[in-house]
């Protein structure tokens, strides 16, 4: 699959404000800015940016937990990102959601979810709603190794299999649902594997190979918006950090994660970028000072920003009719 | 006027409201050529197809978690959970999704679903096909609540739901199927929170709900003729719940009974009185009292079942307490 230059840019770029906007919100985190919970998705970029680099601005997502890398590659914007990471009005959910809730559905994100497995029936009543309407629309699941455990995962995929909705199930498999290893989860070693279950394709793909990625979503993306039915990717990734920000990581060696580093999607990339001379070090740079600019506009942006006020909380409860 | 039967008038609501909006489907176990296990979904596949009648698996979490994300991308499900009790397995997509994704979302999104359910006991279907779980409903921000108990109030209720922009419970007790009422041809909505007096009286207010509206009526009529003047209230809602209506009528009777299928601890009822101790306490002449069922699962024997079910005589017996 060829990719054009731009393509290619976009992803870099992509990726790497994922990284730089989760680094810092790791180390505002740390400095007790953020409240809450945070999980970060550094080390898994390239999966939520090779999948979302099809996507049209009306195509659906669910997202996860782990959200932040799904939101910036469908579109969201830092600023409002940040804002409600900080529990402020201005924020995406005007603080009432935070990191695991966040959600823009004017960009097609329905949500990241505290739930494990609360995506797949979601993401496959919006695959319902793009056939139904005729739209041409699809949406893609995201989820982990640990929600494909659940019963929530077999009934969406099922159910998106017997009416051949334009859904797609694309598993991050980073390994560990918390501390449990995927090898004490389930017997299968690829996931993928249950897509013989519904009669649907089942991609493996490196998940720290963007391009792998890339291709193909391209091809489960294309099947499911020419009515061919849903598809299951399975992307083979790592999470740099913890579970959650303050996770001791008890659970796994230091040597593992070294070895999984050095396969650091961005780090491959951007050498394999520089090796067709589609990226130079001073582009690289540009890019990065320009990402790091507007992480810090956002972080500015969620700081200046005022708090609900506290009857805020009564707000937005239900729908009142026009 | 015609009549119809409950059945009836939820299906007559269900084809007129697909007749009026192509965005409405319906969707559930054995809704399509069964026509719903109960009779609701009788003849809509044949006349809306198979895109907006779908037969779906056993899949409770995937009904209601499709409507969830279909809601989301701008259709109005209308689906349907078997019975109440199938709700354990499906609970997430109801309570955690469903009804908090507006307000965790700051209010952008919009899920206009109607998840009809049916209740209660008096089949004989023992104790994983009989519960009256509205209480669990009503205890989660996010949802509506309704609880019809006529005919009439069936079909403009499940209009009214349909209609409405928010996550509706809509539960239908599976005694009150065949019961037959007069109810116009034309579509009519009935609004939430509003509480409808089935019976006026002046001695004792008695709160009931759904096939406990019937029973609370009957003995309304017996103790009319012992003297005793019973106002039978309906809240028709439970979220919104309407307590102007019963303090106002609290008011003018300064007595309370709440009747309801569902087990007394925990249920509806403690919330009524409560609100009612909150809001009227000075007013009442007499402790309230409530009648409800045991704190039992419900039993399959017919002679148990029936010792379960909220009786005319024990309504009597506690209206008569009240008014000693």
């Amino acid at each position: 699959m060829s990719i054009d230059t731009e393509k290619l840019l976009w992803m870099y770029t992509n990726m790497l404000t994922i990284r730089r906007f989760e680094e810092k919100v790791a180390e505002l985190f740390a400095v007790g800015k953020i409240p809450g919970f945070v999980h970060l998705y550094i080390g898994e970029e390239a999966v939520a940016t090779g999948v979302c680099a099809h996507l049209r601005k009306d195509d659906y997502i669910t997202s996860t937990h782990r959200g932040h890398g799904h939101l910036i590659s469908k579109g969201g914007d830092l600023k409002l990102m940040m804002a409600e990471l900080f529990g402020k009005r201005s924020g995406y959910c005007k603080g009432k959601g935070g990191s695991m809730h966040i959600a823009d559905v004017d960009l097609g994100i329905l949500g990241a979810n505290g739930i494990v497995g609360g995506g797949p029936p979601i993401a496959t009543g919006a695959a319902l709603a793009a056939k139904y309407k005729g739209t041409g629309q699809v949406a893609v699941c995201f989820l982990g190794d640990g929600a494909s455990n659940q019963g929530t995962f077999h009934e969406g995929v099922n159910l998106a299999s017997i009416w051949k909705l334009p859904a797609i199930f694309v598993v991050e498999n980073n390994m560990y649902g918390i501390s449990l290893p995927q090898t004490r989860s389930m017997r299968v070693q690829d996931i993928a594997d249950r897509a013989a279950a519904y009669d649907i394709p089942g991609f493996v793909v490196d998940g720290n190979d963007v391009i792998a990625v890339y291709e193909a979503a391209g091809e489960a993306i294309r099947r499911a918006r020419e009515g061919e039915g849903p598809a299951l990717i399975e992307c083979k990734t790592y999470r740099h950090r913890g579970h959650f920000e303050g996770d001791p990581m008890a659970y796994r060696t230091r040597e593992e994660e070294e070895m999984w580093k050095a396969k650091d999607p961005i780090a491959r990339f951007e050498s394999k970028l520089m090796e067709m001379g589609v990226l130079t070090e001073a582009k690289a740079k540009e890019i990065n000072d320009s990402i790091v600019a507007r992480v810090q506009e956002a972080v500015r942006f969620a700081e200046e920003s005022p708090w609900p006020a506290p009857e805020e909380l009564l707000q937005d409860v239900y729908t009142v009719a026009a | 006027m015609r009549t119809l039967t409950f059945a009836q008038a939820l299906n007559e609501a269900l084809k007129q409201e697909m007749r009026r909006d192509p965005t409405i489907y319906v969707a559930g176990e054995d809704v399509g050529v069964y026509g719903g296990i109960f009779g609701v979904t009788a003849g809509l596949l044949g006349e809306f197809g198979e895109d907006r009648v779908r037969d779906t698996p056993i899949t409770e979490s995937a009904i209601i978690g499709s409507a969830v994300g279909a809601a989301a991308a701008g259709l109005r499900p209308v689906v349907e959970l078997m019975f109440i009790d199938f709700i354990g397995v499906a609970l997430d997509q109801l309570y955690n999704q469903a009804a908090k994704i507006k307000y965790m979302f700051g209010g952008k999104a919009r899920l206009p679903i109607v998840l009809r359910t049916t209740c209660g006991a008096g089949m004989c279907a023992a104790a994983q096909h009989s519960q009256s779980l509205e209480a669990w409903m009503m205890h989660i921000p996010g949802l509506k609540v309704v609880v019809p108990s006529t005919p009439y109030d069936a079909k403009g209720l499940l209009i009214t739901a349909i209609r409405d922009d928010n996550p509706v419970v809509f539960i239908e007790h599976k005694m009150l199927y065949g019961t037959e009422g007069e109810v116009p041809e034309e579509p009519y909505t009935i609004p939430f929170g509003q509480a409808d007096i089935k019976r006026e009286g002046t001695d004792v207010t008695v709160v009931a709900t759904m096939a406990m509206v019937h029973k609370a009526l009957s003995a309304a009529e017996e103790l009319a003729r012992e003297g005793v003047s019973v106002e039978v209230v309906d809240p028709r809602t439970l979220t919104p719940l309407d307590m102007e209506t019963i303090i106002n009528s609290v008011k003018k009777t300064r007595r309370l009974v709440v009747v309801h299928e569902a087990v007394k601890h925990g249920g509806a009822g403690g919330e009524i009185v409560a609100s009612v101790a909150e809001e009227a306490f000075d007013y009442l002449d007499a402790p309230p009292k409530r009648v409800a069922a045991p704190f039992t699962p419900v039993p399959f024997s017919p002679v148990l079942e029936q010792a379960f079910i909220p009786s005319v005589e024990k309504i009597v017996a506690a209206v008569k307490e009240v008014v000693a």
